[in-house]
């Protein structure tokens, strides 16, 4: 202890390891990473598990194919620019592109909640069923269970997808080399402030709609500009900052991003600044974030920007040797700050 | 969003910072006392931009970072109980109180609720009659205007299911005791503008006389902030040691009456412990007697909590800036981000947080952080 005056300095005790999961083991930063690598990992470890991939490549009879799943629990079940169903359908097809795999086709489990209006189910199936049919993969195999009034959120869909693997085009986040350059399809932040924005108790009024969209169609425009793309990742949970760390890390080499340059809307810029949220820690579900040799850069920019959901494409960093598994953040006024993976969800500030 | 951009003009800032170079003729240390201050100067870097010419100091104006482990525990022991809905601003929910803390509680089926303001907490409150709503007020003189609404308003309304537990401080007193400090290194302030905006900078004006010490009501922006480390580097050079306002948009000298007005109808001084730093006689606020009925301590009877804090953690001399954080003996080890000893540890803008990313980056877990941020 020491002393300030008449004042006593003093900080607390350690705390005890929490033995429950906590709503931060969702989040995608430190927490989620610890809950996979110590409880998952240890238990089902396979090769293919080991990828740590948006989705695994599985050999089946010969033909390699890509499995990919994911769980959709988004509250409110319909926000401006999307809802569940569609988001169900894009998430998982984005997640199969992203392993520069063709998506074939899909499944769907959904868990019902006792007293979920069937109206809603009804717009939701239906929502779901458009967002397939515009992607061109059919759903072909489904699950429905019901839980007691109070044990879900209304409704949770689980969707897989399984797709043609590319043997020519098989980028992975452990691709990345120094020289190659960071790449944005799109404006970043718009899913998870859209959210934030329509859920109870948020007392601001904006406009923010969700980027929710399939982005198998951008991914052929890269296939077809015959570029070696080392990475492909759409910057989900966590958003940028955590996929940018994810890749970092799995591919042990430094990231520098531009503050200037990354595409915040001012809508988004203005309700993080409200709610002290940093947008690039928010959710996407319509953009991708590309690794490409330096020299490939304007081919996959032109790729990108023939593509409407790619009209806003643009370098936003650059991949260097130095700082090995760190990113950094140029700021605009020339200063630099580590964007490291947050512990848990990000939480709005007091001041 | 002009507004804002307007603020973060590179074109203008660099050659401010260039200014502020050549002004200074020795390095000079100056404290940002306030939170909002710090996050701005870590997110665009401003520390290193200025090296060698001001080493900034982070303040203890972080609400998250001194509010008393007693008052945590407080807060855990309410969040537990059934029949409370325990509301609070985000990050607090991460401040390590003796063994958990609010995230662990609503893990194990506790009722807490992130809010973005008090009378949110007052709905939930009116909408959930058989329920015990709790508010989580802390802060400095900024939420306490909001905080001191929402008791009025309950009071006004008739919700009798509305209680605030309160941990508020006030800025002046922490000054005091920082310059009083027989080290103290600290040679001009930042004081947080929004703090003054409420409050103006009457109670400034003894500080900078007595202590000889310049004070300077800045913004939140990094051309506020610039501006500000200029003005008092500027008095610093000159020897002078006055209080003059760089928040002129925001900023009047009598601050804002109508919510001094509402907060001192409904608060009142009394010492409060700052955590890290210990006891500051008349540093805080509490609710005057004829509030007590909204006072969370006295209906649930609550009563003194005894925690020990056994001196693992460093954070009160990183608070007044004598101890950098990796010479913190926890600092990387016992100490980080996901498990942190202390507050300043818990958010990613603390200075401990900001020291431990840096040497990340640095691949240095010490020396070459140590003389790059302060």
């Amino acid at each position: 202890m020491t002393a300030v005056g008449s004042v006593t300095l003093a900080c607390p005790a350690p705390l005890d390891a929490s033995d429950r999961v906590q709503l931060g083991h969702g989040s995608g930063g430190k927490m989620s990473a610890a809950l996979l690598r110590q409880r998952f990992l240890p238990a089902l470890a396979n090769d293919a598990l080991a990828q740590l991939g948006d989705g695994a490549v599985v050999n089946v009879a010969g033909v390699e194919v890509v499995v990919s799943t994911d769980t959709f629990v988004v509250s409110p079940l319909e926000f401006p620019g999307g809802d569940i169903g569609s988001l169900a359908v894009h998430g998982t097809l984005n997640d199969v592109a992203m392993m520069g795999a063709r998506p074939v086709c899909l499944t769907a489990g959904f868990v019902l909640e006792e007293g979920l209006p069937l109206d809603i189910l009804d717009r939701i199936v239906r929502s779901m069923a458009d967002a397939a049919r515009l992607a061109g993969v059919p759903v072909v195999a489904g699950d429905t269970k019901v839980v007691e009034r109070g044990k879900a959120d209304g409704l949770y869909i689980n969707t897989t997808g399984i797709g043609a693997a590319d043997a020519r085009f098989r980028p992975a986040p452990e691709r990345a080399r120094a020289g190659d350059v960071v790449i944005v399809s799109g404006a970043i932040g718009r899913h998870g402030m859209a959210i934030m924005a329509t859920r109870e108790g948020l007392a601001f009024e904006t406009t923010i709609t969700s980027d929710s969209a399939c982005l198998v169609g951008l991914v052929e425009r890269l296939r077809m500009a015959r570029v070696d793309v080392h990475v492909l990742r759409d910057p989900t949970r966590g958003g940028v900052a955590s996929a940018l760390n994810e890749i970092a890390a799995a591919s042990g080499v430094g990231v520098e991003i531009d503050e200037t340059v990354l595409p915040v809307p001012d809508d988004v810029r203005a309700a993080c600044e409200v709610l002290g949220l940093d947008p690039i820690y928010v959710a996407n579900e319509g953009i991708l974030l590309a690794f490409v040799p330096a020299g490939d850069a304007e081919r996959v920019l032109a790729a990108l920007r023939s593509h409407p959901l790619g009209a806003g494409a643009l370098q936003i960093g650059r991949v260097i040797t130095r700082h090995p598994g760190v990113v950094a953040l140029r700021t605009s006024l020339g200063g630099t700050r580590i964007v490291d993976l947050l512990p848990g969800d990000q939480l709005p500030r007091i001041c | 969003m002009k507004y804002l951009t307007e603020y973060r003009d590179a074109t203008i800032a660099l050659p401010l910072i260039e200014r502020i170079k050549r002004t200074a003729t020795r390095p000079w240390t100056l404290m940002e006392v306030c939170g909002g201050q710090t996050h701005t100067i870590v997110r665009q870097g401003l520390d290193e931009l200025l090296e060698g010419a001001i080493e900034m100091i982070h303040g203890p104006g972080c609400p998250v970072c001194v509010t008393p482990l007693e008052q945590i525990d407080k807060a855990l022991m309410l969040a537990a109980r059934p029949e409370v809905i325990f509301t609070s601003f985000g990050d607090m929910l991460r401040v390590p109180g003796s063994d958990c803390d609010l995230q662990q509680v609503r893990a194990r089926g506790g009722n807490v609720r992130v809010v973005y303001s008090p009378l949110d907490a007052l709905e939930i409150a009116r909408r959930n009659p058989d329920r015990e709503v709790v508010f989580f007020a802390v802060g400095f003189e900024t939420t306490a205007p909001a905080n001191a609404m929402a008791v009025w308003r309950a009071r006004e309304l008739g919700v009798p299911n509305f209680t605030v537990l309160v941990s508020h401080v006030t800025v002046p007193p922490a000054i005091s005791a920082i310059m009083q400090s027989p080290d103290n290194r600290v040679q001009g302030f930042l004081a947080a503008g929004h703090v003054c905006a409420v409050m103006g900078w009457t109670e400034y004006e003894p500080l900078a006389k007595r202590y000889r010490v310049p004070i300077v009501v800045t913004g939140f922006e990094p051309l506020d902030i610039l501006e500000g480390m200029l003005m008092a580097v500027q008095q610093l050079e000159a020897g002078r040691h006055i209080v003059e306002n760089q928040y002129v948009r925001s900023v009047r000298r009598e601050g804002t009456p109508a919510a001094r007005m509402r907060v001192e109808e409904v608060f009142e001084l009394a010492d409060r412990k700052w955590r890290g730093i210990g006891e500051i006689p008349m540093s805080g606020l509490r609710l005057r007697p004829e509030f007590a009925a909204f006072d969370a301590e006295l209906k649930f009877g609550l009563g003194d909590v005894h925690v020990n804090e056994p001196a693992e953690c460093h954070a009160g001399e990183v608070l007044t800036g004598k101890l950098k954080p990796p010479r913190c003996p926890a600092f990387g080890t016992r100490c980080t981000p996901e498990r942190p000893l202390g507050a300043l540890m818990v958010s990613a803008e603390g200075a401990c947080a900001a020291y431990y990313h840096l040497a990340k980056y640095r691949g240095s877990g010490d020396s070459a952080a140590a003389g790059a941020v302060s």
